[in-house]
């Protein structure tokens, strides 16, 4: 029994880390990893986040009506999202301070929604909150990696203690561009290793996944994803062109009227 | 007057919303591999973002405020942007069929972009009026669609990953093609 729970969370470690290896929530990945801390304090207040909203979610599965989920789903995560920003707010004030406007951000991470769609609404209240937990976990981990690595380079600093002379800093990576960079060398050391990854899945592991209606993450609702928006879109053009006949038939049967 | 075309440049260049501030990188990395497909997603967020911030603006300064409720933006505008994707999604099925096949695909995709809430949050943030707020929204999802149609560009030519090292190819060089176009718009912060 307990492993069955283990399992998730370290699954959602390892196995599929939402930022290295699903590619998911890109944008509080790249924006609040100024410094390891702040990618740590980041990761904390998004994990508190994604295990309430698991646990609430998959408690209430049953009472949600399918076609309303997506807004039941936005009101308990903006809901959640609101509180932890004003516990921020009351306790780490220089955190809340530095991280500003990302964190009522939260709410359109698209981890959480992605974990509540593709894993809550379908398992139990325990077993979603470890998900949480490890989900959650992997997103502070990778995190806090990101940030160590922005703040070794470009502040020669570790967690805030100085290490490295102050001649020898490359500011730029403690700036934008820097986040893009550190993101793209790590994804392309990933490569190097033949780490599994959202971009070294092979097509037959993809065909797998589709095949077992097991997204790689997320299912597009947020058209946040790198690997799934082109091919929702592209596929979404073709049914609209399949839909447009219709339509102008109907248009034109209206206007006869 | 002045003042406003500064917010409109600062939030379009100096600021861009993208490759300064990550928001909406999603969108920016996943729909950016055709020139057209970019187009149209920057087109639509620029619509629904000039909305987003006039509702979002009006509802706070004559609801939120009055009530003392003003903790509960985020759900209100959370919520507000889903409903008026959905709404104008309808209207524009309805009304205006040509410019909804032409952005109708990337309209649900929009909900959930970060851009949008963000910039409503940033108007509240900066104390905006409505005329401010609008101007802003506009600044920033100017910055999105120049900075999503250039990258579409650049990854058009690098699609057939010549001379691109194996282990660069796919994600890493998408996101090193981000990193040298945010250092190119470093190069605006010395515009206002």
């Amino acid at each position: 029994m307990k492993n069955k729970y283990f399992e998730r969370i370290y699954n959602g470690i390892i196995k599929e880390n939402p930022t290295f290896v699903i590619m998911l929530g890109m944008c509080p990945t790249l924006a609040t990893t100024t410094s390891a801390i702040n990618g740590f304090g980041m990761g904390i207040a998004t994990t508190a986040v994604l295990i309430f909203s698991n646990l609430l979610i998959a408690a209430l599965r049953n009472i949600i009506p399918e076609k309303v989920r997506i807004p039941a789903y936005i009101v308990v995560i903006a809901s959640l999202v609101t509180i932890v920003e004003l516990l921020m707010q009351a306790y780490v004030r220089p955190l809340y301070n530095t991280l500003g406007i990302y964190i009522p951000l939260i709410v359109v991470n698209c981890i959480i929604m992605g974990r509540a769609e593709a894993y809550a609404a379908k398992h139990s209240a325990l077993l979603s909150a470890c998900d949480g937990i490890g989900m959650g976990l992997g997103f502070t981990c990778a995190l806090t990696i990101i940030g160590f690595c922005r703040e070794l380079v470009g502040a020669g600093s570790v967690f805030g203690y100085q290490i490295i002379p102050d001649d020898f800093h490359v500011g730029i990576f403690v700036m934008a561009p820097g986040a893009f960079l550190v993101l793209a060398c790590l994804t392309a050391l990933q490569n190097k290793l033949k780490a599994p990854s959202a971009t070294n899945l092979s097509k037959a592991e993809k065909a797998k996944k589709k095949l077992a209606g097991e997204p790689a993450g997320c299912t597009g609702e947020c058209g946040s994803c790198m690997l799934h928006a082109e091919e929702i879109v592209d596929k979404k053009i073709e049914l609209k062109k399949a839909d447009c006949p219709k339509t102008e038939a109907a248009a034109k049967e209206g206007g006869n009227r | 007057m002045q003042e406003l075309l500064l917010i409109a440049v600062g939030a379009a260049l100096v600021n861009n919303v993208t490759l300064s501030q990550f928001l909406g990188i999603c969108p920016f990395l996943g729909v950016s591999k055709k020139v057209e497909t970019a187009t149209s997603m920057g087109l639509a967020v620029l619509f629904v973002i000039t909305l987003a911030s006039f509702i979002c603006s009006l509802i706070y300064d004559h609801i939120l405020v009055p009530m003392g409720i003003e903790y509960l933006q985020t759900i209100v505008f959370i919520l507000v942007i889903a409903g008026l994707v959905q709404f104008v999604e309808m209207f524009l099925k309805k009304s205006m069929p040509g410019l909804y096949t032409a952005l109708g695909v990337y309209l649900p995709l929009i909900t959930t972009n970060c851009a949008v809430l963000g910039a409503a949050l940033t108007n509240v943030q900066e104390g905006y009026g409505l005329v401010e707020s609008v101007i802003n929204g506009v600044g920033i999802s100017c910055g999105f669609l120049l900075a999503i149609s250039l990258m579409a560009g650049v990854r058009e030519k690098i699609a057939e990953n010549e001379g691109i090292p194996k282990s660069f190819q796919g994600s890493p060089i998408v996101l090193v093609t981000a990193g040298l176009m945010a250092i190119a718009f470093c190069g605006f912060s010395g515009l206002i």
